[in-house]
């Protein structure tokens, strides 16, 4: 059987009572905030030496390490909010209100204080920074902690991308693969993550943009270390008054991953 | 015995007691929000019950708050209203699913899943996508996916209820084959009382969470003992206490009427039943025998083929409605219309008296 409401909903779509005119104005005008900056960029950019700016080495080293941290603290999105998202939308455990609050936290922090909390919690004298170093593991400015403060900031995304997706999907496909017989580890491998698959891509494309143009965590926790911890931002950040030409190159360069991220997702979410 | 049930469920307000035999078919019946599905819920282990026991073929499956087998592990099947085929697998995949959780190698599950696809009539759809199939199709297969798990207990929520007219005949003709095998025990949660009689060996009736009735699927539709069994028939129905005379209701009013099968035992619990055909409305007290004569208001009116159908509130019983019918000539006669004052009467040979649980 169909699910009714969902043909319902579509068929409604359309019938909305019409919009007063003047929406169109501040609707407008909001449209434009995002547009003009664009052009802004587009404008700024030395289209003959375009190709030239994107290769020269600091670039280029910025570049790859940019995408070698943003996949790594992709992968630990996945490995750590799948998890994370079960456990708020099927878990059944107190408290979860106050779990998912916590989980929104980085979204809403400013991300130079969370830089600045990871620091204090896992820096050389954090609160952990001792612990670490007794193991010999030194965090702090380092490529590690490049994928730390990544994570810290995109982690929201992933989960709650994942999350709206468990509580839209039900459990009712999970029930009735209890009563066929499956164990809690089948039902999650065989019938919650393949049915709720469209929504883990779209939250780990989201979680790669925003760990892709992280900047503000990854400068107070990271430093700006070039090949170590200086990504694509930060080069285009310390390029913007040496070299503006070459900052506005590689501004374009994300702006054209963050427009493909986009359109991936929105394609999948629309996708039946 | 193979299902035996006493639970409660305090949070849903349930307290069912309930026996099926090895290869039974029985009808649950009841209201909306009667507690049919928490019901289901508890049997198939969705749902924890706050105290009492499930045992299923000597197996306890609940008891109190201690013993709790999970859903995967007791062998009871679900259909529910909705098909529920997992989106993502083909028609093959969906019924070999059960097979393959019980640890069957992929080519055996297979080969089970094309088994029981052919049993239920829909081998042809084995390489389909859910999304191409119809809702009765869908259902066909959910079947076949339910049976390939080869449970031990059958539990169908409102299987034909999503249907359309097309669809649900043949639907309940393979259930009818499936259920007919006499192998396998099964509940059957139904509005509809064709399906009961269709499907079932014997029905419960299930209102606010207890069971009010429960005999023969004939019985329960044609001699009904609770409230939602006297609507399914289309009979009324009061309640109230036996008596020598005859049934003692609430109001302290006698309702006359013949003893119903098997003899109504004086004292206890009981009810009246009889037929809206046999109730007279008079516009005035038609005065002589003060039994089975009651004052009422027309509640709502409305047209049944040759017959008006009058719903009616009971001046001394106003939690209990009275349907009568009148010809659609003695209707106009009567000017009967919502809120006006009528007067009832039932001839005492036509109302039987049960007792009831």
């Amino acid at each position: 059987m169909r699910p009714r409401g969902a043909v319902g909903r579509r068929d409604g779509a359309g019938a909305g009572s019409a919009l007063p005119r003047w929406v169109l104005l501040p609707a407008g005008a909001g449209l434009a905030l995002f547009v003009l900056p664009l052009l802004g960029i587009l404008s700024r950019v030395p289209w003959t030496r375009f190709g030239a700016l994107l290769t020269s080495e600091s670039a280029l080293t910025a570049l790859l390490l940019s995408l070698r941290t943003a996949s790594v603290s992709t992968v630990l999105c996945v490995l750590l909010g799948v998890p994370m998202a079960l456990v708020l939308a099927r878990g059944h455990v107190p408290g979860t209100r106050v779990l998912r609050s916590v989980v929104l936290l980085p979204l809403v922090l400013p991300p130079v204080v969370g830089g600045l909390a990871l620091l204090w919690a896992l820096g050389r004298n954090g609160l952990l920074g001792p612990a670490l170093s007794v193991l010999g593991i030194e965090v702090g400015f380092s490529t590690a902690a490049v994928v730390l403060a990544q994570t810290f900031v995109s982690l929201p995304f992933l989960v709650l991308s994942l999350e709206g997706a468990l509580l839209s999907a039900g459990d009712r496909f999970e029930a009735v693969a209890a009563t066929l017989g499956a164990r809690p580890g089948r039902v999650l491998l065989r019938v919650t993550v393949p049915l709720v698959a469209p929504g883990l891509v779209s939250g780990a494309v989201l979680a790669f943009a925003r760990s892709l143009g992280e900047f503000g965590a990854t400068l107070t926790f990271a430093g700006s270390l070039q090949g170590v911890t200086r990504t694509l931002p930060l080069e285009v950040y310390l390029q913007r008054e040496t070299d503006p030409d070459a900052a506005a190159a590689m501004s374009l360069l994300l702006v054209v991953v963050a427009v493909v991220v986009v359109v991936a997702v929105r394609g999948r979410r629309s996708a039946p | 015995m193979s299902l035996h049930v006493d639970v409660r469920l305090t949070a849903r307000d349930l307290d069912v007691a309930l026996d099926v035999a090895t290869g039974e078919v029985v009808a649950v019946l009841g209201p909306n929000g009667a507690g049919k599905s928490t019901l289901l819920a508890v049997l198939a282990g969705l749902l924890r019950p706050s105290a009492g026991k499930v045992v299923l073929d000597g197996t306890v499956l609940a008891e109190g708050s201690g013993t709790f087998v999970p859903p995967h592990r007791r062998g009871v099947g679900l259909l529910a209203q909705e098909a529920l085929l997992f989106p993502h697998l083909d028609v093959t995949a969906n019924v070999a699913f059960g097979p393959r959780s019980a640890g069957a190698s992929r080519a055996r599950a297979r080969t089970r899943a094309l088994e029981v696809l052919a049993e239920v009539g829909v081998a042809d759809l084995a390489a389909r996508r859910p999304r191409e199939l119809s809702g009765g199709q869908a259902q066909r297969v959910a079947i076949a996916r339910a049976l390939a798990a080869d449970p031990r207990l059958l539990l169908l929520d409102e299987p034909l209820a999503a249907l359309d007219v097309t669809a649900a005949p043949e639907v309940r003709q393979v259930l009818r084959r499936v259920l007919a095998r006499g192998d396998r025990s099964a509940l059957l949660v139904t509005h509809d009382p064709l399906d009961a009689l269709a499907l079932a060996d014997r029905a419960v009736v299930v209102e606010g969470g207890r069971v009010t009735e429960s005999g023969p699927v004939q019985q329960v539709l044609t001699a009904p003992r609770s409230r939602f069994g006297a609507r399914l028939a289309g009979l009324d129905l009061l309640p109230g206490v036996l008596t020598a005379e005859g049934l003692r209701t609430r109001d302290g009013g006698l309702v006359a009427g013949l003893a119903g099968d098997p003899p109504a035992a004086p004292g206890g619990r009981g009810v009246a039943v009889f037929s809206p055909a046999a109730v007279a409305v008079h516009p005035r007290d038609p005065g002589g025998s003060p039994r089975n004569r009651w004052a009422a208001t027309v509640v709502d009116v409305s047209p049944r083929g040759e017959v008006v159908r009058v719903r009616t509130r009971l001046e001394a019983l106003p939690e209990h409605d009275v349907q009568a019918d009148v010809t659609l000539a003695a209707a106009a006669e009567l000017d009967l219309a919502p809120g006006a004052a009528v007067h009832l009467v039932v001839k005492a040979t036509a109302v039987r008296l049960h007792p009831t649980v």
